[in-house]
């Protein structure tokens, strides 16, 4: 390995980095702004300067190539000074407003200039105003502070793939604008505000709430979509002031998508507060007595078998498993977490997972969606998809039309006959596919919901198994499933029976439930006729519309639980905040029903729980770590193909969950879209 | 100079005419296909010289289109370069070189008179005549300072007088010649018709 000099220690560098990548290696911290890992390079700002021996001038460590032998200086006189140069200027244009900026006390400009800022000003000058720009309902400007350094521009086009923000005008006249002022239309948009080293670009739902010194943070995962995006959970008392990304590689890097980060301020409003009993055709505030006893009279008069429940898409491991023990205590087996018939063959792990993962997709050198819009379904994954495709120019190929997806693909069919020609090896993308050394095929939920997605699904299997693409090293068979509690409810075989077919649903269109109880589902379609029904969860939204009784419990801030992401990871979301009012978290509910059911029964330990949610998940290893591989099992199902087309069902991307909906910022941003959608 | 502004009347659409069009193929085969995007700046001018002179967005859109760039990708060198128009000029679109040699000699008396005979503010159509007049940079002729571009030709070593004969002949429709307002021949030497390197050749 070359080696090179910094401050007199000499280390190894690999090949192609960079003298401020390589100081970094020696843990000597460089001042920077333009500079970020994730994005290109533009060494625009000058702050990194340091000293190269034989060099008359400082050079800009983050654009030039470290060489061997290279001797960096970065604690000499001369690098102070070109720094604290570089820092007058840029304080010559900025305003000194930090006691009313909201980047103050996060802010680059504010810490580095501790170190390299001057006391005095010496530019008597006017200093430049320019005007706010409009960039949509999540990012306020404040763009005379803007120090131009180009990072929100490289991640609109670079990261997000929407090249809408640029940099117009020249010198003194240059200003950062979407084009022509209209909202970035974007699912990442709101990266840009963590990007900005000022307070150019700042938060517009959070302006002024609060500072970040005064905010408690809490390390947590996010439950919008299947991907588990890592995220930090700032609270302010008990409210959940702003939800930030945690950088995690493998599965957001340093993104999260505007859902995860903006639906927070749905979690102040339309919550649960106490439980509520319908009298009369309304709801009337209640409490838990009344409610417990009224839902142990209900279970005692039905029959088990009448009885249902229903688990919503943002349940966390340990509330599932205690709900599976509520109902095996009653004798129900009558559960399922689906909120629509999709095939699900829960026999193998594999079959409902993205074993590829998602860090894998950059390993990939051929891309297949089948009746998936992961740019909706699982945003972190399209920017994982996007990346790939601006690094390799890997091709894209879909079956079904998802609209744009911020990479060029290729739509090869939109029938179910197009799969069935790739598995007889009859068309031209099949030879493709076939001299492909890493394929991933993304088998989305629309294809799976078909009539034949039980067909496309297990000879695709079948196909990537006799083609050698399931094996120890590389899996290319991919389920994107959309909810976050999906696979961990898979795993812990919330189904009516051992097949997990579409039994549930049949009975319930069939009207055989008399008694349904719903745990945070509230996108499950039912036409209620004469059932009893229950909502257990955070949020007065479509569930609570149809219940008999509503059962207040925490959201998933207010609560510890696990989670599995679509990749079949394990992680951990942490409370950061209390539940509101009365309500508690979901387990301590159910303990509390079956201790009205039975008085000597033993409560549920919250710790036991988890301990058995580890065991019950297929391949566990660590939480964090991705499964174990294993090889595929071919059941040879008979079923019939049927020809029909692939329709991708449009997903309402800010509007999909209990918290989205009742989100201020979400619907602003859903309006925005709609009205874009519309007008061009 | 400002930042510069986009007009508000805009037309709705835009498209090369056929002269230009086939001009446009000629230019692109300079470029290897994929890079045909740097065709934009080319491109522009050929826009603006179709449109009386000024840049619409939607001719902007259609360059985006044609070389498959986002669309800010092109404002951005739209706005960057002062040569460009974004608003409407007069058909007499005036450039004041106020550059330091022209300075020196005068410029500003040139913009004085501007201001009174055509409009006080830059880029502002004339209300008699169709001129207008802006400031700008050095445009390569300080030998014959201070000096004038009115569209496409240079009008040299001026004084207020003859100055203001031009544009009045501007805004009465009938301009006079460009070229020097001394009667020297290019940029030969006062009085003497000929270089030094004619001289000895």
């Amino acid at each position: 390995m070359p080696k090179i000099t910094i401050n007199g220690k000499e280390i190894d560098f690999e090949k192609g980095m960079t003298v401020l990548q390589a100081c970094e290696l020696a843990d000597v911290e460089i001042p920077r702004f333009c500079y970020h890992e994730k994005l290109s390079i533009a060494g625009n700002c000058r702050m990194c300067l340091v000293e190269m021996e034989k060099s008359a001038k400082p050079i800009a460590s983050c654009a030039m190539p470290a060489a061997e032998g290279m001797n960096i200086k970065t604690n000499t006189q001369m690098v102070e000074k070109a720094r604290k140069g570089v820092m007058e200027f840029l304080l010559a244009n900025h305003p000194l407003d930090c006691p009313v900026c909201d980047q103050g006390g996060e802010c680059d400009l504010q810490d580095q200039s501790l170190y390299y800022g001057v006391d005095k000003s010496r530019f008597v000058e006017n200093k430049r105003q320019v005007k706010e720009k409009y960039m949509g309902p999540l990012i306020k400007t404040q763009m005379t502070r803007c120090i131009h350094c180009t990072r929100c521009v490289r991640f609109a086009t670079e990261v997000a793939g929407v090249p809408e923000i640029g940099a117009i005008g020249r010198g003194e006249n240059m200003e950062i604008t979407t084009y022509l002022e209209k909202s970035m239309e974007s699912e990442l948009s709101a990266n840009v505000i963590d990007l900005c080293p000022v307070g150019a670009l700042t938060s517009k739902p959070y302006a002024f709430e609060a500072r970040p010194w005064e905010l408690k943070k809490t390390e947590s995962i996010d439950v919008m979509d299947s991907v588990g995006s890592n995220i930090r959970v700032d609270t302010y008392n008990w409210e959940v002031k702003r939800i930030l990304p945690r950088l995690n590689n493998e599965i957001n890097e340093e993104w999260i998508s505007d859902k995860t980060r903006y639906s927070c301020d749905g979690l102040l409003k339309q919550r649960l507060d106490v439980p509520y009993i319908k009298k009369n055709n309304k709801l009337y505030k209640s409490s838990w007595d009344e409610a417990l006893e009224l839902i142990s009279k209900k279970f005692q008069e039905i029959n088990p078998d009448e009885i249902a429940g229903h688990i919503g898409d943002m349940v966390g491991l340990e509330n599932a498993l205690a709900f599976k023990k509520l109902f095996n205590f009653i004798g129900s087996k009558n559960l399922e977490f689906r909120e629509k018939k999709f095939y699900l063959n829960s026999d193998e792990k594999m079959n409902y997972i993205f074993n590829s993962s998602i860090q894998g997709i950059e390993e990939s050198d051929l891309i297949l969606l089948i009746g998936t819009n992961p740019r909706h379904e699982a945003t972190m994954l399209n920017a994982r998809i996007r990346k790939t495709y601006v690094r390799k120019k890997v091709p894209i190929y879909s079956i079904g039309d998802p609209g744009e997806l911020t990479y060029d693909y290729q739509i090869i069919g939109k029938k179910t006959d197009d799969i069935l020609k790739i598995i007889k090896k009859e068309n031209d993308f099949s030879k493709k596919l076939l001299s492909s050394k890493k394929p991933i095929i993304i088998i989305g939920e629309s294809a799976l919901e078909l009539k034949s997605g039980e067909y496309i699904f297990e000879e695709i299997k079948k196909f990537l198994k006799q083609n050698n693409f399931i094996t120890k090293d590389w899996n290319a068979l991919n389920v994107l499933v959309q909810n976050a509690s999906t696979v961990g409810l898979a795993d812990l075989k919330i189904f009516p029976n051992e097949k997990s077919d579409y039994t549930f649903f049949d009975k319930l269109n069939g009207g055989k439930f008399k008694f349904l109880y719903l745990l945070g589902s509230d996108n499950l379609e039912i036409k209620k006729t004469n059932e009893f029904v229950i909502y257990q969860g955070s949020h007065g939204d479509r569930g609570a519309e149809i219940a008999d009784l509503i059962l207040p419990s925490a959201a998933y801030t207010e609560q510890n639980s696990l989670y599995e992401n679509l990749e079949g990871r394990v992680q951990e979301c942490r409370k950061a905040s209390y539940p509101i009012g009365e309500s508690k978290e979901d387990w301590k509910i159910f303990n509390s029903i079956i201790k009205k059911l039975d008085q000597n029964n033993k409560n549920f330990k919250f710790e036991l729980l988890r301990e058995e949610v580890k065991e019950k998940i297929q391949n566990f290893t660590e939480i964090n770590e991705l499964p174990e591989k294993t090889l595929a099992n071919i059941k040879d199902i008979k079923c019939e193909f049927i020809s029909e087309k692939i329709l991708i069902k449009p997903l309402d991307y800010y509007y999909s969950n209990s918290i989205s909906r009742a989100s201020k910022t979400m619907s602003e941003c859903r309006q925005i879209n709609q009205t874009v959608r519309k007008t061009g | 100079m400002s930042l510069k502004k986009v007009h508000d009347k805009q037309p709705d659409n835009f498209e090369f005419n056929k002269k230009n069009s086939e001009e446009i193929d000629i230019i692109l085969k300079r470029y290897p296909k994929k890079n045909k995007k740097s065709a934009v700046m080319p491109l522009l001018y050929l826009a603006q010289k179709q449109n009386n002179n000024w840049i619409p967005l939607a001719a902007m859109k259609h360059i985006a289109n044609l070389l498959s760039m986002p669309y800010i990708s092109v404002y951005e060198i739209a706005t960057f370069y002062s040569m460009y128009n974004l608003a409407p000029v007069g058909k007499h679109f005036i450039q004041v070189c106020t550059t330091t040699p022209c300075l020196l000699r005068g410029a500003d008396k040139i913009v004085k008179l501007c201001k009174e005979k055509i409009s006080p503010k830059e880029n502002e159509i004339s209300k008699k005549g169709d001129c207008s007049w802006v400031e700008v940079e050095c445009l390569g002729a300080c030998v014959s300072a201070p000096m004038i571009q009115i569209n496409d030709d240079y009008y040299e070593d001026l004084d207020e007088k003859n100055t203001s004969e031009i544009l009045e002949s501007l805004i009465n429709e009938k301009p006079l010649k460009p070229g020097s307002y001394r009667g020297r021949k290019n940029t030969s030497p006062e009085k003497k018709f000929f270089t030094n390197g004619e001289k000895h050749a």
